[in-house]
């Protein structure tokens, strides 16, 4: 089977997320990498280099400088003329192209897999992770989006592919970009970080939550993540949302605290290797996924916390 | 300017699901169903754009079995002028949902479509995607924020690394996050008001549809149950634990 699948990246960088849609591609078939965006060689020479990566197609071109979709997706419907699958990561950036894609191609998209069970059949959460439903396509091409936390990333180094130039339609003369507000911050990355620090509505308001929360990330070097209500609150911004509906992370340890546990938080988290939680209340439902549970007001355990591991 | 809006009937947000023993699926006998929340908000907003003049009339439209004029009448209830169901209980996927939707686009004329994100039975995120491609419109996904000038619609995103804005031709589909309003609950008048407003019933057929899945479902489980964990009594059971764990 030939495999497309979507790079990630800033146009300057190749984000994570990549890494881990070109292992589920490359347990469907022969991996080519899409690099569609503007001065965006560097990206495609890095993704040369990806193990697992036969071949890299660079589109290189103002009109997908921004990602629009409008745009993407008909260069990305063109090319699935010589491909039987298109994987992209389900990240905010290939949940919007993917489904464009699959219209345009007549095909039923399979979103969010976890796992690859056959060349039509794989598993994918529906009702927020509550249920894995196993799913078979009938469509002649596949067009799919990958969960990072289902894949391992495929090496940065050890493949040597080549580079060739595509082009699409260009500029759909339907949208255009305005502006973006991306938050600069030294922590680690929400969804790669090895540790993550969530912090939920018991943390009162924004400063309350910084003055709480980044000393123990600080100290553990960990990204810092959020409940919908803390979101919704005010205290961070939307990119922090852990959840069904916000970022899904799996890290080797997350720390919940004062995060009651809705299913809609448990959804995004509850694939951590070890999940720590820090509530006043015994019986909040994080303290029933958690592998360590400490029963204690907040305020004085996470500063006791922090004092104790520096 | 007209503006369509789609709704869906799922398991209410607060019922925690319960695979069949069978493995066919989720039981959904006797089990609170409610709007999906994201189209509550797709409904709000274009209430909110009619206040503002904006909009002109809202049509609702959901893809379901009978039941579906419900969550219809809620739609109506808060500010919608009309509904129109297309009826059928087979499964629909989200690709059949935007052929639908395609078709009444093209009878109805919105100058704005706004549906939910994703429903939170399948969590696919597709539909507003595919009807963009379908209906070859811009696309705003996963707005925190609309505003409509003159024959552009600006929408600002939620994305991974923060907020993006794009501004679309119109007409254009907008999808839903959380972020974008936060949706009325409807006043015992106005529920009264909404059982005379109209709803047209329709089949996928009148709109020369084909809705058979191209998704076969195998089997549905439950996820791998998490071990128990254990109650720590102290912070420093926690400092050995992390240490344990090679992360402090």
């Amino acid at each position: 089977m030939k495999v497309l699948v979507w790079a990630e990246h800033d146009n300057a960088a190749l984000k994570d997320a990549t890494l881990s849609a070109v292992t589920a591609g490359g347990q469907l078939g022969e991996v080519t990498l899409l690099v569609a965006g503007a001065a965006c060689a560097a990206v495609a020479d890095a993704g040369a280099k990806v193990a697992g990566v036969s071949a890299v197609l660079l589109a290189d071109d103002a009109v997908y400088g921004a990602g629009l979709a409008e745009n993407v997706a008909p260069l990305v419907a063109g090319i699935m003329g010589e491909f039987d699958a298109f994987v992209a990561p389900a990240t905010t950036t290939g949940k919007n192209i993917a489904p464009r894609v699959a219209a345009l191609l007549d095909v039923m998209q399979i979103s969010d897999i976890l796992t690859v069970e056959g060349p039509k059949s794989f598993t994918r959460p529906i009702y927020a992770g509550n249920a894995i439903a196993t799913v078979e396509s009938s469509d002649a091409k596949l067009v799919i989006t990958a969960r990072a936390t289902g894949f391992a990333k495929a090496a940065r180094e050890g493949g040597s592919a080549s580079v060739s130039p595509v082009s699409g339609s260009g500029d759909a003369g339907l949208s255009s970009f305005v502006s973006a507000q991306v938050a600069v911050s030294e922590r680690p990355e929400l969804t790669s970080a090895k540790v993550v620090v969530s912090g939920g509505r018991a943390l009162k308001d924004a400063q309350t939550f910084a003055d709480t929360l980044y000393p123990l990330a600080d100290r553990l070097n960990a990204a810092v993540g959020a409940s919908r209500a803390a979101v919704d609150a005010g205290f961070v911004p939307n990119d922090y949302q852990v959840g069904q509906t916000g970022k899904i992370v799996a890290p080797e340890v997350y720390i919940a605290v004062g995060i009651s546990g809705a299913i809609q938080h448990l959804a995004g988290m509850k694939d951590s290797k070890t999940i720590i939680a820090i509530n006043k209340d015994p019986d909040a439902p994080i303290m029933q996924v958690a592998d360590l549970a400490l029963t204690a007001d907040l305020f004085t355990a996470v500063p006791e916390l922090v004092s104790k591991l520096a | 300017m007209k503006v369509l809006v789609g709704v869906k009937r799922v398991i209410d947000y607060n019922v925690r699901p319960r695979v069949k023993a069978d493995g066919s699926g989720v039981d959904l006998a006797n089990v609170k169903m409610s709007m999906n929340p994201f189209d509550e908000i797709a409904v709000e907003e274009a209430v909110r754009l009619k206040e503002k003049g904006v909009a002109s009339e809202i049509v609702v439209v959901s893809v379901g079995p009978a039941k579906a004029v419900d969550t219809l009448r809620t739609a109506l209830a808060m500010g919608a002028d009309r509904g129109i169901l297309v009826q059928t209980d087979e499964p629909v996927e989200p690709l059949a949902v935007a052929k639908l939707f395609h078709a009444i686009a093209q009878e109805e004329a919105p100058g704005l479509v706004i549906l939910g994100k994703q429903a939170i039975d399948d969590d696919s995120n597709q539909t507003g995607q595919m009807l963009a491609a379908l209906w070859g419109r811009g696309q705003g996904t996963f707005a925190s924020a609309v505003a409509i000038e003159g024959d552009a619609v600006t929408v600002t995103r939620e994305v991974d690394g923060g907020l993006e804005t794009l501004k679309l031709s119109l007409p254009a589909v907008v999808t839903t996050d959380l972020r974008l309003n936060e949706p009325r609950f409807a006043s015992l008048p106005n529920i009264m008001k909404a059982r005379s407003k109209p709803v047209a019933t329709k089949a996928p057929a009148d709109f020369g549809v084909d809705i058979t899945p191209r998704l076969k479902t195998l089997s549905v489980a439950e996820p791998a149950p998490r071990k128990a964990g254990v109650k720590v009594e102290s912070v420093d059971a926690l400092v050995e634990k992390l240490k344990e764990l090679g992360v402090a």
